[in-house]
């Protein structure tokens, strides 16, 4: 992309901030650490080795590009724009979070590292960490929060069966929040050998760059598939957002082509005036947490509250600095779907185009399905499906109060 | 710098600086150990402000920091227990200790304008280093409260000339790589790295982290000048939460054999 002074290409700055958000915030014995991550992702970021290799595993190994889907019926049934589903689903492991993990795990092998941790919350992250470690062969400890563990056991055993050691994390809220704060003491007590593979666009600089770079080929094909099967750009892009990862790759390569509108959706909960949420931006303010400055759900002594979302990839009190940036440029429209219309999206998408989405994108659905029918048939939505459902079967079952 | 720690380095002695949460237990228990922990002659208290989530921290200061508050601490409750120490003792040097968003979110002047007012001497904020500290160095500069900075055994020489640049009142060294109350401190790495701190500071250096005991303490002091220990304070108050009495009086005979352990 070219750059120029108004490109949102030009963020994040030397010092790893986007506008106000971002930045570096760890404690002194992490620096030389993430210094060091830094500076050899700032050299594989134009080495066109590095880049080779990424390309050859994201097409041989996890299956891209992933389709991009004219979702017919449901365009038929909205009647309003045409609806288009980026299939990251499909990719190898169910979700976009290994397009992140393929990118990361080639870096750590670059600075040979010997020990892979990462937090994970749907498990998705965790299966895609365990995945890739399996691959090249190195040992991974993924912390999941006690709750997580228990109402993501598909996915806890497959990380098992990968290979990995899960980490129960008992405190806190027992999920992603606190997952996260024991992987971040696992890496400062070893600092020596381990990479901590972040699973979302947010933590210290470089991790929101890194990752929103590694998931910006969910856009890049985009852009090449939506010309070839309609000839124009398309008018709306919808994505879910928990740390922003996914929306990230979609909007990334079209945050320049400002006619383009972008919709990102936290996850409601309960309602937003229910206190019961995950939405950062709605219900948060800035404050700084797990390395970066961003938007937080903080009570009024600034102490980090619990999330709250039917989705556990959602179910956390931050969101990576970049959307905070976007938040306050206007640039991207944020808005909340409950658990409850999440649920309704997800069957209805079940149902209407023989697609079982993860809870994730059940929350972008929602939002689509509010939108498309007061937008005109001339125009395109593009929404990321983020993520498949097989893995929330159960806690849908539970939430249907279906015995299976 | 701050007139009280400056004054406290005047002497040569080694000196004892303990940590304990403040509002752990309790507002009222939490003053008692304070008055206990400066009775038996600690040199400089370090305070925890506790926070949600202390990720420097090992479990036992991650549960102090979470009964501190379940029991309603906030900012206010330790302002009011630093202005009780104070209305009793002048002189010894108060460091709070803590996570950036609290203090943020309190908004950084209305912080320090607090702190100043009640006589606090120090701060140390784990996750914040010189790279994102200017404008809270800045107002403590200007009232003579000390920044205390960290430095840990993987510190790169260029870092530590960025960390000694604008250090005031004392280093701080962190003896491992890891968080508090877990390992032990590495004697051998710190007896080769405080030299080569000291060619880029005059400042006194204080060693912290995985600091257990008498022994420990004595150990760090032929190299330090002074160490810090914490979790095992917090450890007897953990012990001891339906027993105060008990819990005051391990506490006394604690700290009196970590003093003996600075002067052996």
């Amino acid at each position: 992309m070219v750059q120029n002074k108004n490109s949102y290409s030009q963020w994040p700055n030397e010092k790893g901030y986007f506008g106000d958000f971002g930045g570096r915030y760890v404690s002194e014995t992490l620096m030389p650490l993430i210094e060091e991550v830094e500076q050899v992702y700032n050299s594989v970021r134009n080495d066109s080795k590095f880049q080779k290799e990424f390309d050859y595993y994201l097409r041989n190994y996890v299956g891209r590009p992933s389709p991009l889907f004219f979702a017919e019926r449901i365009t038929e049934d909205l009647g309003g724009a045409k609806i288009y589903f980026k299939r990251d689903e499909l990719n190898h492991t169910g979700a976009h979070k290994i397009n992140n993990c393929m990118g990361q795990i080639l870096l750590a092998k670059r600075m040979g590292k010997k020990r892979i941790i990462a937090e994970t919350g749907a498990g998705q992250h965790g299966v895609a960490t365990a995945t890739v470690c399996a691959l090249f062969g190195l040992p991974c400890i993924i912390y999941m929060g006690e709750k997580d563990i228990e109402r993501q056991s598909p996915n806890v055993f497959r990380m098992k069966l990968l290979g990995a050691e899960i980490k129960s994390v008992s405190n806190g809220s027992k999920s992603l929040k606190d997952a996260m704060n024991e992987a971040l003491r696992d890496w400062v007590t070893n600092v020596q050998d381990t990479f901590y593979i972040i699973g979302t666009a947010a933590g210290p600089h470089p991790y929101p760059s890194m990752v929103r770079d590694f998931q910006s080929v969910i856009g890049k094909e985009v852009r090449s598939q939506i010309m070839v099967q309609e000839n124009k750009l398309p008018d709306l892009l919808i994505a879910c957002i928990g740390g922003g990862s996914n929306a990230l790759g979609l909007f990334y390569d079209f945050l320049d082509d400002k006619e383009i509108k972008m919709l990102a959706v936290e996850a409601a909960g309960l309602g937003l005036s229910s206190g019961k949420h995950a939405a950062s931006l709605s219900g948060g303010k800035p404050g700084v947490l797990h390395g970066n400055k961003t938007y937080l759900l903080q009570n009024q002594d600034g102490q980090i509250e619990e999330a709250h979302s039917i989705s556990a990839g959602l179910d956390y009190p931050g969101i990576g600095p970049e959307h905070s940036f976007l938040f306050e440029q206007k640039r991207v429209k944020y808005v909340s779907a409950t658990d409850y219309e999440a649920l309704e999206a997800f069957k209805y998408c079940c149902k209407t185009e023989g697609i079982i989405p993860a809870l994730e994108p059940a929350h972008a659905l929602a939002a689509l399905i509010k939108i498309a029918p007061t937008m005109s048939k001339d125009e395109i939505i593009v929404m990321n499906m983020c993520g498949r459902g097989d893995k929330d079967i159960f806690t849908v079952a539970d939430a249907l109060k279906i015995k299976i | 710098m701050s007139s009280r720690i400056k004054e406290v380095f005047k002497n040569s002695s080694k000196k004892l600086v303990t940590f304990v949460t403040g509002g752990d237990p309790d507002y009222k228990t939490s003053k008692e150990i304070l008055d206990k922990i400066i009775e038996k002659g600690a040199s400089i208290i370090e305070i925890g402000m506790p926070f949600s989530d202390p990720m420097a921290d090992g479990p036992t200061i991650q549960l102090a920091s979470k009964r501190a508050i379940d029991n309603d601490t906030n900012l206010e409750t330790i302002f009011k227990i630093c202005n009780h120490i104070r209305e009793k003792n002048l002189s010894i040097p108060i460091v709070l200790m803590g996570y950036y968003n609290v203090i943020l979110h309190y908004g950084i002047k209305n912080f320090v304008d607090k702190i100043n007012s009640i006589g606090v001497d120090g701060l140390i904020i784990v996750d914040l280093q010189p790279e994102e500290d200017q404008e809270l160095y800045d107002n403590l500069k200007s009232k003579k409260i000390d920044l205390i900075r960290l430095i840990t055994p993987n510190t790169t020489s260029k870092r530590l000339s960025t960390i000694t640049n604008q250090a005031s009142g004392f280093l701080y060294y962190v003896t491992i790589t890891g968080i508090t109350g877990q390992k032990s401190a590495d004697i051998k790495e710190l007896k080769k790295i405080i030299p080569n701190i000291r060619k880029y500071s005059q400042l006194p250096i204080i060693a912290g982290f995985g600091i257990k005991d008498k022994k420990d303490v004595s150990e760090i002091c032929k190299t330090a000048d002074g160490a810090v220990v914490g979790s095992s304070i917090v450890k007897i108050i953990e012990n001891n939460l339906n027993n105060k009495k008990q819990m005051m009086n391990e506490i006394g005979f604690f700290i009196e054999e970590l003093k003996k352990g600075t002067k052996e």
